[in-house]
């Protein structure tokens, strides 16, 4: 995978650096506010201060010891700071991914053509700031592009791997669907006219380092509805804290400040509140890891959620292109000048299928007659493509219905053997392309698809997932179900037009399904559109990209898997994060609890299950954990919490053992230990 | 003493073999299938008629809480002023006094709640008109309510997308008429057969042999026993509740009224299955529910047949267990089934003294009250499941990768919202309230009121918080039982228990009927591979972790410093 190329270093020292100057900057209050729960701990941490402050001038140590109020302090402010480190590091991965593709566009001199020519010659140099949307630039070999555009002009090979981290270079060009070049990309040979698609400051890279910078970021409904609990979590445990002080007062036990706060700062949940949105930063930065540019957040989070998965056959289910390779001329037709008619057909014909039956026919082009010949393109409306050559003899190759169509228009009959033979090909997995003379069927051509390897175990993977796939094809129904059984998809769509595909997701959609595509060309812009996730292709047309709500940089048709992936993985790093959070809460009640009432309650000793050194190391060794544990989950957090398809129920039994049970016991452990330790100096 | 336990055994699975069919029976009651009281058809129709009710009228969420909101308030005013004036009023034989007006407003509520704290005595608190016209009235038709709310809220997710909650007015008749009349009379023909009273004449005048002459309070108390029982109200005819040797005679009205508590909340969860045709859903909510009400009860018939400690130091056998509080007729582990099916079901009722249960038992029921959904309360019992549920189908959906969803309708931040907000709320009632008494006790003992805060408490030190953490928790679960040993008939305590019985009763009443009213209107989706199954063993597994660790979370050091430190203090 190309991303391995672009993988940074959880604890890069120039991050980690960076990071940590964050994590004192966003001690602002106006920041922390956004963040409920750490926002508490910072307004805890200043009472402390305070709290210490006062007793280092006046003396009175009836709130306890001053080395001890002033540790809890520190402790708490580590927490905080931890907090903000976790987020700034997420931020600060998320940047340096940006910063190394914003490096490859910093003002490269563009050609501009200048306005009111329509030439390729008439240009001027300028800075690439300088362009505006609607202006033409062009592009030599070795030039860097200088900005997001479409090749009006003009043929090119071009260097990606700025972008996408993939050496072997691309081929763009004018029309059609791969006629989108990125800005920072290298032209390698030829000469493109190209006009810009966006403004600066607003190119895909451009909104995706706002993204990450954290400036745009805009929470996602499901954070949105975590964040609520989990502030209602805290709000349960000011209950909790503020009634204690009375509920202490009838039991004649004094309390202390520093204790009250910890057994605060320990009960709300700060593991999850201080990794919350460092988890959301980190899913945005390893969707861009994997090449994928997320409009939002919340793309990545619906990814998660897809129940329909349309996947176009060609490029994603099957090998590139299909191959000729056999020609069954009809009864009464010389094989010899059946396969000359088909090559003759397919001269002009620069799709890879036709390029594929002049190989197969071995033929040379210069021994064909093509002066003054009239070459018919292929439209999907006529779904046939052909030649008309100056000897008067009309040739064309087409789908079967479409071909029939025009044969019996005219008034011939469409041959039995060769309608059998159309039939014995399709059942096989293989496209007939039939080919007529004169409205007169010559015979069929056999086009095979090959199915790409382990493309099987991918759509077994998204059934587990519960994603059911469909497949999208122009093939005829029989080709189309051969395909789709060995490949092993859910369901497709045979001969499909676009409007086919809107209306199967529209249908799909009513039904309360999510549903996710890919595409490149314009003609897919409108199911980009309506599709829950759009993915485009980077080198599709400016219009696919806009329609989208993602952009994959690696024109990979399999790369929605990930995305898949790396939407679930999203969601259930935050719900193991909040579970262990919470379930970490019994331990540390057991340690802080009967602390807190030994001295007067002695009973309450029985409590202390842990033999916790003293009521101090206890409260101590509980505020300790619950801050190193935000630092030790860093990675986890940024990583993610791994996803395996093993169907909700397992995957929930799962994670709640490790996380759950694992919450409980952990605490019990870690708390322990650090008391032992905290014991030998107390 | 292994008969008394095979007796609390055999009870239990008697309940649970009568609240099988009558589950069915319910559900077909509200599908409107044909049934065995279908004979009841005309009578409704009558009273739908003389009340201008159309029962077939769809009602949204929000016309459904309106139209249960407005009959309440009516019930209340009601019952308010019935009880200021009852000693103007006629069936009075003891010429008992009018309420004060605080102890009206908190009978008043009490009554329309559901939860039936009393904080008068039966005997001389209430007049035989009051006992019937405000009491059992209000005793059939809070439990009424509470299974129209429930019928209201299984609606959302009969169908796939729907705004219709069902008619509130059509449920709520068919509740009284068609459920708790008839098992009422039942019950009723039973205790009065086995000599609970059933008589308009005032007190008798008995001789004990000791010669003494001794009031004995009577009434027609059976039929109030009955649905006192079956409504989960709690609310007794005399003072000292099924304890009272006329209102709980012996064994077999024992075993008849404790089945009655569990009866139709239990069958209210297995109409739940029946009712959406989703019954393996309706195992997994009893499971949870039965697993730890059997865990509850085995601790407390544990440490009541096991006896007292202190006692034991003393020297002193206890074959029949702790006896301090208890029934001889009915034994210690009879009362400790009853105690925890009572604050499992929000009923209240006792036939035993909470306040002289041991320490440990002591904390079982109260954390009982406080997760207050094993069963619960008629109908409202399975709406606070219903919280808990949203709550583990938020976090779980995420654990598993996935937007969460219940029943195929997306669970977003305003449902999780609303959820939160209930959960917050009983910790808020009930740690809030208890705090307030706790600083009165510690601050202001001596305060120039009625009842000085130093002489509320029977009890010091742990024991005395139990008692004040016990009323409020019982307010805010609806419950009505009382740890006693509290002097509660005054204004601090019919006040706030008042304010505390209100917004424990309605508030999470509209919260579950108003996320299931926004959720039934979201767009259906249906179940793929991914989905998470919330009929399954592990997302019931899920629930129960959530109801314990935010029941644990909320109230553990109010449960350490009262039952908890007693328990150790031993």
């Amino acid at each position: 995978m190309t991303q391995n190329k672009r993988s940074i270093k959880l604890f890069d020292p120039a991050l980690v650096g960076t990071a940590i100057g964050q994590s004192f900057t966003k001690l602002n209050p106006w920041l922390m506010i956004k963040n409920p729960v750490m926002f508490t701990v910072e307004i805890g941490t200043i009472i402390m201060l305070v709290v210490s402050l006062y007793q280092l001038f006046t003396g009175d140590n009836s709130q306890g010891a001053l080395w001890y109020n002033i540790t809890i302090f520190f402790i708490l402010l580590l927490t905080v700071l931890f907090a903000n480190f976790a987020e700034a590091l997420a931020e600060a991965r998320g940047k340096a991914q940006a910063e190394s593709l914003r490096k490859t566009r910093e003002d490269t001199p563009a050609k501009k053509i200048n306005a009111g020519t329509s030439g390729m010659n008439d240009y001027k140099t300028v800075a690439s700031s300088l362009l505006r949307k609607g202006d033409f630039f062009i592009c030599e070999p070795g030039d860097i592009i200088p900005m997001d555009g479409e090749i009006v002009e003009g043929i090119a090979t071009i260097d990606e791997s700025a972008i996408t981290g993939e050496s072997a270079p691309v081929i763009r060009e004018s029309g059609g669907d791969k006629s989108s070049v990125t800005g920072g990309t290298k032209v390698l040979s030829d000469r493109i006219k190209v006009k810009v698609t966006t403004e600066p400051g607003e190119s895909f890279l451009d909104k995706m380092i706002a993204l990450v910078e954290g400036a745009s970021r805009q929470k996602t409904p499901n954070e949105i509805a975590l964040t609520i609990l989990l502030a209602a979590f805290t709000l349960i445990f000011i209950i909790v804290c503020v009634t204690l002080k009375p509920f202490a007062d009838y039991a004649n036990t004094p309390i202390t400040i520093a204790a009250f706060i910890s057994l605060f700062v320990c009960l709300i949940p700060t593991t999850i509140g201080g990794l919350l949105s460092a988890i959301g930063i980190a899913g945005m930065d390893r969707a861009l890891r994997a090449n994928v540019i997320a409009k939002s957040g919340k793309a990545v989070e619906t990814a998660g959620d897809i129940d329909v998965l349309l996947l176009d056959k060609t490029g994603t289910i099957t090998i590139g292109n299909r191959k000729a390779t056999n020609f069954y001329p009809a009864n009464g037709i010389d094989k010899t000048a059946f396969i000359d008619a088909c090559t003759l057909s397919s001269l002009a014909d620069h799709t890879p299928e036709g390029k594929s039956i002049v190989e197969l026919a071995g033929a040379n082009a210069v021994n064909f007659n093509t002066t003054n010949a009239i070459f018919i393109d292929f439209t999907a409306e006529t779904r046939s493509s052909g030649v008309d050559l100056a000897d008067g003899r009309r040739i064309r190759k087409g789908a079967f219905d479409s071909i029939k169509n025009i044969v019996t228009k005219a008034g011939n009959s469409f041959p039995e053997e060769t309608a059998e033979s159309v039939k014995a090909i399709s059942s096989n997995g293989g496209t007939p392309l039939v080919v007529s003379q004169n409205e007169k069927i010559l015979g069929v051509i056999e086009l095979q698809d090959i199915i790409k390897p382990g493309i099987q175990e991918r759509f077994e993977r998204l059934r587990k997932m519960g994603v059911k796939t469909v497949m999208v094809t122009g093939d005829n129904p029989l080709t189309a179900k051969f395909i789709a059984e060995k490949a092993g998809v859910d369901d497709f769509i045979a001969e499909a037009k676009p409007e086919d595909k809107m209306n199967y997701i529209r249908r799909e959609q009513e039904s309360g399904k999510l549903v996710a595509m890919m595409g490149d060309g314009t003609n897919d812009a409108p199911a980009l559109a309506q599709a829950d996730v759009g993915v485009a292709m980077n080198s599709g047309t400016a219009a696919a990209k806009e329609a989208g709500n993602m952009v994959d940089l690696d024109n990979d048709p399999t790369k929605l898997i990930e995305i898949v992936e790396i939407g679930k993985q999203l969601l259930i790093t935050r719900g193991t994060l909040t579970t262990f959070s919470i379930a970490n809460d019994v331990a540390k009640y057991f340690a802080i609890v009967p602390a807190l009432f030994i001295a007067s309650i002695p009973a309450l000793q029985s409590l202390n299950i842990m033999g916790l050194y003293s009521p101090e190391s206890a409260i101590l060794a509980a505020v300790i954990f619950n801050a190193i544990i935000i630092p030790m989950l860093i990675p986890l957090a940024l990583k993610g919490v791994a996803y395996k398809p093993i169907g909700a129920s397992a995957l929930l039994r799962r994670n709640l053992l490790i996380y759950g049970v694992g919450g409980v016991i952990v605490p019990f452990i870690g708390i322990k230990l650090i008391d032992m330790l905290l014991g030998l100096f107390m | 003493m292994n008969s008394e336990i095979l007796g609390t055994i055999l009870i239990f699975l008697a309940t649970l073999l009568l609240a099988y069919p009558l589950g069915k029976y319910i559900a077909k009651v509200f599908e409107g299938e044909k049934n065995i009281t279908n004979f009841l058809n005309p009578v409704e129709r009558f009273f739908f008629r003389i009340c201008g009710i159309n029962p077939n009228e769809s009602m949204n969420w929000k016309q459904f809480l309106k139209a249960m909101l407005t009959i309440n308030m009516l019930w209340l005013v009601y019952a308010f002023f019935a009880l200021i004036f009852q000693d103007k009023l006629p069936l009075n034989p003891d010429g008992n006094p009018g309420q004060t007006p605080d102890l009206a407003f908190n009978t008043a509520i009490s009554f329309l709640v559901n939860c039936n704290l009393q904080h008068y005595s039966g005997e001389s608190g209430l007049t035989y008109f009051t006992q019937l016209f405000v009491i059992t009235f209000l005793q059939f038709v809070s439990a009424a309510t509470g299974i129209a709310m429930l019928v209201g809220l299984l609606n959302a997710f009969k169908e796939k997308t729907t705004q219709n909650l069902g008619n509130f007015w059509n449920y709520f008749v068919k509740s009284i008429t068609r459920i708790l009349l008839p098992l009422s009379i039942v019950v009723a023909i039973i205790l009065a057969f086995n000599g609970t009273p059933t008589s308009f004449d005032g007190k008798d005048t008995i001789i004990t042999l000791q010669g003494d002459t001794v009031q004995v309070a009577r009434g027609p108390a059976a039929g109030m026993i009955a649905i006192k029982q079956l409504g989960t109200n709690g609310g007794g005819w005399f003072g000292v509740n099924s304890s009272h040797p006329l209102e709980n005679p012996n064994y077999i009205t024992n075993a008849v009224e404790t089945i009655s508590i569990l009866l139709i909340p239990i069958a209210l969860v297995f109409a739940l299955g029946f009712y959406l045709n989703k019954r393996k859903l309706a195992k997994v909510i009893f499971g949870v529910m039965t697993f730890l009400f059997v865990i509850f009860c085995a601790i407390n018939i544990y440490y009541e047949t096991k006896g007292n400690p202190a006692i034991d130091k003393l020297g002193i056998a206890q074959t029949a267990g702790s006896m301090e509080g208890k029934e001889v007729r009915l034994g210690a582990a009879a009362t400790a089934l009853w105690s925890v099916a009572t604050t499992s079901t929000s009923n209240g009722s006792v036939n035993g003294m909470h306040d002289s249960l041991t320490p440990l038992s002591g904390g079982v029921v109260l954390l009982d009250m406080m997760i207050n959904a094993l069963y619960g309360g008629v109908g409202v019992g399975i709406l606070n499941y219903f919280i808990f549920i949203i709550i583990a189908v938020f976090i779980s959906g995420l654990m598993v990768g996935r937007t969460p969803e219940f029943m195929g309708h997306k669970v977003e931040a305003r449902e999780v919202k609303i959820a939160a907000l209930i959960t917050l709320l009983s910790a808020f009632l009930i740690k809030g309230f208890t705090a307030l008494a706790a600083y009165m006790v510690a601050h202001h003992p001596d305060i120039a009121w009625q009842v000085k805060p130093g002489a509320w408490l029977n009890n010091p030190s742990y024991h005395g918080f139990s008692e004040m953490l016990y009323e409020f928790t019982s307010a805010n679960a609806n419950n009505g039982s009382g740890f006693e040993g509290l002097g509660d008939n005054n204004v601090f305590w019919n006040v706030t228990t008042g304010i505390v019985l209100l917004m424990g009763r309605f508030l999470p009443i509209i919260a579950p009927i108003a996320i299931a009213g926004i959720l039934a209107k979201k767009k259906f989706i249906p179940e793929s591979p991914g989905t998470l199954r919330t009929d399954s063993g592990t997302f019931g597994v899920m629930t129960l972790a959530v109801i314990l660790i935010l029941t644990a979370l909320s109230y553990l050091p109010a449960l350490a410093l009262g039952p908890i430190a007693e328990f150790f203090s031993l």
